[in-house]
């Protein structure tokens, strides 16, 4: 079935019949209206354009008419169709359709106890392609938030190097910008499910994870401007403007990588929920480390052991050591519809649709098993397939009403294949909170009910 | 591809011959950026390394510690730093064989319900570095190194790691490190913190037969059936699927296309924002509801304690609204109130009179 649709063409177009009148005739009607004369030949000609498209396809509209009830949605007239819209600019800034309400961010019954320090997960579930919309970007807060004041902000470059030095919105705006997508997911993103199954959807398993184009200027560019010590610079510190000063280590070459200090999201400043005016963004890397509202970076050679990596954010391992520092997201995908707590309403065709992404490069490739991991089918890829970004994948698949495990595993181009459940925790237990990549698996109930599961 | 900058390095390098350890200062970006002042590094390069480096001189007595925590501290943590009701305790679970041998032993056994800050840390200097960078909570920044490295004593004493009549300093803060319970507890020997780490878990990507039998290990069960509300109203109404109606049992069968779930309707019109959202609204913004609930007690009184406590009193509002201000003691408990100077009288009586007439209703 997949096979036979990747074969077809996508997008076939049909030209409309726009050329149906003269250049002359067009020219004419423009300078000197529309007579009653003029109104009869632009209908002759326009019924010939169209009865030569329809000659030249092989239709009629016959073939496709059937009896049975008439739908009132198109047969009663709408209020949208018979009065006067809105004018333009009555939300100068826009917002979603109130039919959109019901995704929304939101956080998980008992997983924190002060909402200034908590999570609000993004409605995976609703999302399409790969960009994640400013406002449903989840969030993840530390001592709240604030609304900083560009004009009040500085970002400060000190320890190893040449010239410490201080840089306002405008020096960095001056600066020669670069935008790149990448995903954002924090550590302890399907944190709860490492002992076993905790919550009901895809929002609460997966949803601290975001994907936006984000626009600022490569950290190295900045570094080499205060001129830091090539010899002795092993690590950055980065620390956040906000009552937490927020601050972690980063190794320097991931910081002479790819680390962008970036303003923009998706078009339009970063939205204060994710560190306006300026925050750190380090492709691959857990969210805690792109540390928001930034206001300093310092150079230096050992790593700091601050609270978000020496009391939270450390991986408990079986033997009770506590991984330090761990930073990097691996490979890891999850179906999104159908997914957990959703209910389908009859059997049939459907288009299993999800998410992929690797902290260590491209997606190369998902596969998607209906029966519980038996057997597995190669998912489309949608373009564009970025490195350290989510890369939206589809397949075909014709659901019979019966009781179906459905999963999805990615993987990136070092060859590294997302795990299962069970071949983590025999490396890692069942305690460390953090990193969980494993293999998501959703159930599809003969009534049609979606919901969590692990397999063994 | 980030390095921009390079280019125009290399050929002033090659033009000038010159070789430096340092990074070249980028000419090419004149008037961008300008030299940091020593005080401006002095006023934010704060933190606190595992060497100690840029551990500000100071002392602190156990005995001093108590009376801050008691004002500021206890309100979250508890007065022996065990609370584990707004955040996770920072006290117990460690052992005078832990500081032994600087593994917490409990983390291996699994004895212990919940993992404690001295459990976990393994440098002391990561909490100094936080206690003065962050606290107290609503109040970052307001510690002195003396009030911190008191603060830091008492939590030490709490976890029977100094005595009593400990006096914390600079001076012996590296000797106490020798005594952390979980001070060799930490590794960095895996592949998640350098870009070049190898990953510790190996898949392969079988395709067909892959498992013999496919077993449920794991699901939730009935009675969490609505622990995160109802899924239908964290859905689409349309489109492939609808969310499950999770405040009813499972259906008995598949729906068909003409299901209906039951949700708040969407209303089409933007809802009046009456002074009850407006006070409810501020309510949450100034994490009142931290401490107080509507109708049961947390870490304060509930709003309908309050309102019931106050009623029919002429002066409430005057009075909460101070009470909000320069916070409070002893009227509810041991837990003292603290201040909230940040928000504004205004707001303030808005909600002290929606705490007082408003929920009730």
């Amino acid at each position: 079935m997949s096979v036979d649709y990747l074969s077809r063409k996508l997008g076939r177009l049909k030209r409309a019949p726009e050329n149906f009148v003269s250049r002359e005739f067009a020219t004419d009607v423009t300078t000197s209206g529309l007579s009653d004369t003029r109104r009869g030949f632009l209908r002759k000609s326009f019924l010939g354009a169209v009865a030569a498209g329809a000659g030249a396809t092989g239709f009629t509209s016959a073939a496709l008419a059937q009896n049975g009830p008439d739908d009132p949605a198109i047969i009663t007239k709408q209020m949208w169709q018979t009065t006067l819209g809105q004018p333009v600019a009555v939300k100068p800034y826009g917002v979603p359709s109130i039919y959109e309400k019901y995704l929304q961010r939101r956080e998980s019954p008992g997983l924190t106890r002060v909402s200034a320090a908590s999570v609000a997960f993004a409605p995976l579930q609703g999302f399409f392609g790969i960009i994640t919309p400013s406002g449903l970007h989840f969030e993840r807060h530390h001592q709240g938030w604030y609304d900083i004041d560009p004009n009040q902000h500085r970002l400060m470059i000190n320890g190893l190097v040449k010239k410490e030095m201080v840089f306002t919105m405008d020096d960095l705006m001056r600066l020669p910008a670069v935008s790149r997508v990448h995903f954002i997911e924090c550590g302890a993103n399907t944190g709860m499910e490492w002992g076993n199954v905790a919550v009901p959807t895809v929002q609460y398993t997966h949803g601290m994870l975001s994907c936006c184009e984000f626009t600022g200027v490569p950290l190295s560019l900045l570094l080499d401007m205060a001129g830091y010590d090539k010899t002795k610079a092993k690590f950055v510190l980065a620390e956040g403007n906000d009552g937490s000063g927020m601050t972690r280590t980063i190794p320097i070459e991931t910081a002479l990588d790819d680390v962008m200090v970036a303003w923009g999201m998706n078009g339009e400043m970063l939205r204060p929920e994710n560190g306006y005016p300026l925050r750190l963004v380090v492709p691959g890397v857990q969210g805690v480390s792109w540390v928001k509202w930034l206001r300093r970076i310092e150079v230096g050679d050992m790593p700091y052991a601050t609270k978000d990596e020496a009391v939270h954010y450390i991986d408990l391992m079986p033997d009770g050591q506590h991984r330090q520092y761990t930073s990097v997201q691996e490979c890891k995908s999850v179906i999104t519809t159908p997914s957990g707590g959703q209910q389908l309403l009859e059997a049939g065709f459907y288009n299993i649709t999800g998410l992929a992404w690797s902290g260590r490069g491209k997606i190369k490739q998902v596969d998607v098993s209906t029966d519980g991991g038996k057997n597995w089918k190669t998912a489309r890829l949608e373009t564009p397939i970025q490195t350290k970004a989510l890369t939206r994948f589809n397949m075909d698949y014709v659901w019979d009403g019966k009781q179906a495990i459905i999963q999805s595993r990615a993987i990136d181009d070092t060859g590294y294949v997302q795990p299962t459940i069970r071949q983590l925790r025999d490396v890692r237990g069942t305690r460390s909170i953090y990193h969980n990549n494993a293999i998501q698996s959703w159930k599809i109930d003969t009534n049609g009910e979606v919901s969590n599961v692990q397999v063994g | 591809m980030f390095k921009l900058v390079k280019p125009a390095l290399a050929a002033t390098l090659l033009i000038l011959g010159v070789s430096s350890v340092w990074a070249q200062s980028a000419e090419p970006y004149t008037g961008i950026g300008r030299a940091a002042t020593a005080n401006e590094v002095n006023a934010w390069n704060i933190d606190v390394r595992p060497d100690f480096k840029g551990l500000p001189k100071g002392s602190g007595t156990v005995e001093q510690g108590t009376v801050i925590w008691e004002n500021q501290c206890a309100s979250c943590h508890g007065s022996f730093g065990e609370s584990n009701e707004v955040f996770t305790p920072i006290v117990g679970g460690t052992t005078k064989k832990d500081q032994e041998t600087g593994h917490v032993l409990a983390l291996s056994t699994n004895t212990q319900p919940q993992r404690t800050t001295l459990m976990k840390v393994a440098t002391i200097s990561t909490l100094y570095d936080y206690i003065y960078r962050a606290m107290p909570w609503n109040a970052p920044r307001s510690l002195t190194p003396d009030d911190t490295y008191a603060v830091l004593a008492y939590i030490l004493n709490l976890g029977e790691i100094v005595p009593e009549d400990f006096t914390l300093s600079n001076e012996n803060i590296a000797e106490i490190q020798n005594r952390m319970p979980n001070r060799n507890g930490m590794t960095v020997d895996h592949g998640l913190f350098m870009p070049t780490g190898k990953p510790d878990v190996q898949s392969v990507a079988c395709m067909k037969d892959c498992v013999q039998e496919v077993v449920i290990t794991s699901f939730l069960p009935d009675f969490a059936r609505d622990a995160h509300g109802n899924n239908a109203e964290q859905n689409r109404n349309f489109g492939p699927a609808r969310g499950a109606d999770t405040l009813n049992p499972p259906l008995k069968q598949l729906p068909g296309k003409d299901y209906q779930v039951k949700v708040v309707a969407v209303v089409a019109t933007a809802g009046a924002a009456g002074t009850g959202d407006a006070a409810k609204e501020l309510f949450t913004k100034n994490n009142c509801a931290a401490c107080h609930a509507a109708n049961s007690k947390m870490v304060g009184p509930s709003i309908a304690e309050v309102a019931t406590k106050y009623k029919g009193n002429p002066e409430a509002v005057a009075i909460l609204v101070k009470k909000v201000k320069n916070g409070g003691a002893g009227v509810w408990g041991a837990i003292p109130m603290p201040p909230h100077p940040q928000v504004s009288d205004a707001d303030t009586t808005i909600m002290v009179e929606w705490m007082l007439t408003g929920p009730s209703k």
